[in-house]
């Protein structure tokens, strides 16, 4: 594991392991999520990866009924819109994603710090470039728990 | 090494003694360079004692996706041939929806190196090209698509969870971002040069007689407010954030002509000098502390501020980055005219940020409602800014002395900031 280059497809390796790992500052011990190659806090560039315990709570969200390819393409739409949001991990970072299990018809009822868990789903993606559109790998989203 | 991080000051004199636009709008069989050249006609047009083309020596221009939109690279290089300046320098700047401001800036720190005196600037956007869906998607690509579309976001999204945490934390209401735009739409009125110069009074008025038309019940709203309201006449894009929040998709182009300030009365008797320019970066939304305000931007300001000599209070007018409304509320915080929270959410109800107010802002109508063709937005503020400094701009002219003035452009969700202050002796 400690092989894995701190890169976007060495996260998207372990999500499809349905583990959350994040990059961590041998230095200044800064976690960084998504995971960079170098810590922008002491600019250190010795990082190792750690698994975080995928718990967390709201910050922000909004609900989108005209979507991304990727979510138009996982059934969403006006009717049915999703609710994408920034989640603070109890480890520190925050992180972009889809919000599970909140009521998406009222989002004036969802709450900033809702305390939400980490979970993993499977779809597609989106590229203007053929050669990687439509790749399917595991996303990591969160579920408000 | 030591190095200096006192105050910067441009190495010599600046000043602005042209500026030009073309009609903003849905411009079907007009493409960027010949958009380039409308407004390049109309800049050539206001220098007062004219300029001889052969005296232009280099051409920046901001565009950010002609590559998809018209399918070419280097959309500058065309712009300058088009605009019959082959073989001068030619720079092609994309720092998504700041590229003109940054056009504008290297055009200022090229001419205040001493490497040249007289430099063309501007900006170039055909968005039209595309169904709506799809550039929605090449307006996302602004975002980082890496880690923020990963998680769902288009672009209205993200300035939505800006505006949520406003909400959350400051108590701004739909209603307070509804007054941003009700004001800027009826700026907008008064610009020909707008993408939509209609109040919102004249949506509901062509809402009512297409129902008249259709033989459909007549809606009866009892105000613009209670129009904004209506969720089948202003459905949501993404929450809270509803289609009156957001501006248009916009072809438009815009182009100032910038000079050493020792020739500037050469051009006319009254240059516009750029006495403070602030450019900053900032990360991704979930890299942020807060997401009520623009980190980049209040960076940006404060070096903008410190250059000029002058503050917050000293401004008189000002074009804003109102890509939504939430945005042109950050944008009146992050500049100091207003204090965060409450009093910038509430400025424009309660009537501060009109012309007739205690400080314009958007007098052009703002990228709510003059348009926002992304790359050339920076352009088309200064071209206002350039109008309302030299008392040319009509029926939308402030009816103050508006002798120092400030542009805030905002590249992305606040990825590329760049803020310039301008003065009129």
């Amino acid at each position: 594991m400690s092989e894995m280059p701190f890169t976007a497809a060495s996260f998207d390796k372990f999500c499809s392991e349905k583990k959350l790992m994040a990059s961590k500052c041998k230095q200044c011990g800064t976690i960084w999520l998504p995971p960079r190659p170098l810590c922008t806090k002491c600019k250190g560039n010795q990082m190792e990866w750690v698994q975080l315990k995928g718990q967390g709570k709201l910050v922000s969200f909004t609900t989108i009924g005209v979507g991304t390819p990727t979510m138009i393409e996982a059934g969403y739409d006006r009717n049915h819109p999703y609710c994408s949001g920034v989640v603070e991990l109890e480890e520190g970072p925050r992180f972009s994603a889809q919000i599970l299990g909140v009521d998406v018809t009222h989002p004036e009822n969802i709450k900033i710090g809702t305390p939400v868990t980490a979970d993993f789903i499977e779809r597609g993606s989106f590229s203007l470039v053929p050669a990687i559109a439509n790749v399917r790998k595991t996303y990591l989203v969160f579920k408000a728990s | 090494m030591k190095m200096s991080k006192g105050k910067r000051k441009l190495g010599r004199g600046v000043a602005i003694v042209g500026a030009g636009m073309c009609k903003y709008g849905v411009r079907t069989g007009v493409s960027n360079r010949e958009m380039f050249v409308e407004a390049f006609n109309n800049m050539r047009a206001s220098v007062d004692r004219g300029i001889d083309l052969k005296d232009i020596e280099a051409n920046y221009v901001g565009c950010c996706g002609a590559w998809v939109w018209e399918t070419q690279a280097g959309i500058g290089k065309w712009c300058t041939d088009w605009a019959g300046l082959v073989p001068i320098p030619s720079t092609t700047v994309d720092n998504a929806c700041a590229s003109a401001s940054v056009a504008i800036r290297q055009g200022i720190i090229g001419i205040a190196s001493g490497l040249y005196d007289v430099v063309l600037a501007g900006g170039v956007e055909k968005m039209t090209t595309l169904p709506t869906n799809e550039t929605t998607l090449v307006l996302a690509t602004g975002a980082d698509m890496t880690w923020e579309a990963y998680g769902g976001y288009t672009f209205p999204g993200l300035y939505a969870t800006m505006a949520t945490a406003h909400m959350h934390e400051y108590g701004t209401t739909p209603e307070d971002l509804m007054a941003v735009a009700i004001k800027n739409h009826d700026n907008a009125a008064l610009n020909p040069m707008a993408q939509m110069p209609n109040t919102i009074r004249d949506f509901m008025n062509m809402r009512i007689a297409k129902c008249k038309e259709k033989g459909q019940p007549i809606p009866s709203w009892a105000n613009e407010i209670e129009f904004l309201r209506d969720p089948v006449y202003n459905p949501a894009v993404a929450w809270p954030l509803k289609l009156f929040d957001c501006c248009p998709i916009t072809d438009g182009a815009a182009c100032v002509l910038i000079v050493a300030e020792e020739i500037a009365k050469s051009f006319t008797d009254t240059p516009i000098y750029v006495i403070g320019t602030g450019q900053a970066s900032g990360g991704a939304l979930h890299d942020r502390d807060s997401l009520t305000y623009i980190p980049a931007a209040r960076i940006a300001a404060k070096n903008a501020y410190e250059m000029a000599g002058v503050g917050p209070k000293d401004i008189k007018i000002a074009e804003v980055h109102d890509c939504f409304t939430i945005a042109e509320v950050m944008a009146i915080s992050d500049l100091g005219f207003f204090k965060p929270g409450k009093e910038a959410a509430t400025a424009a109800a309660e009537g501060k940020t009109t012309r007739n107010g205690v400080k314009p802002i958007n007098t052009s109508g703002g990228l709510k409602a003059k348009g926002h063709p992304v790359g050339a937005t920076g352009a088309g503020m200064v071209f206002e800014i350039f109008e309302q400094m030299r008392g040319h701009a009509g029926k939308r002219q402030v009816p103050i002395d508006a002798n120092l003035a400030i542009t805030h452009n905002v590249g992305a969700h606040g990825t590329t900031v760049v803020v310039q202050i301008y003065e009129r002796r």
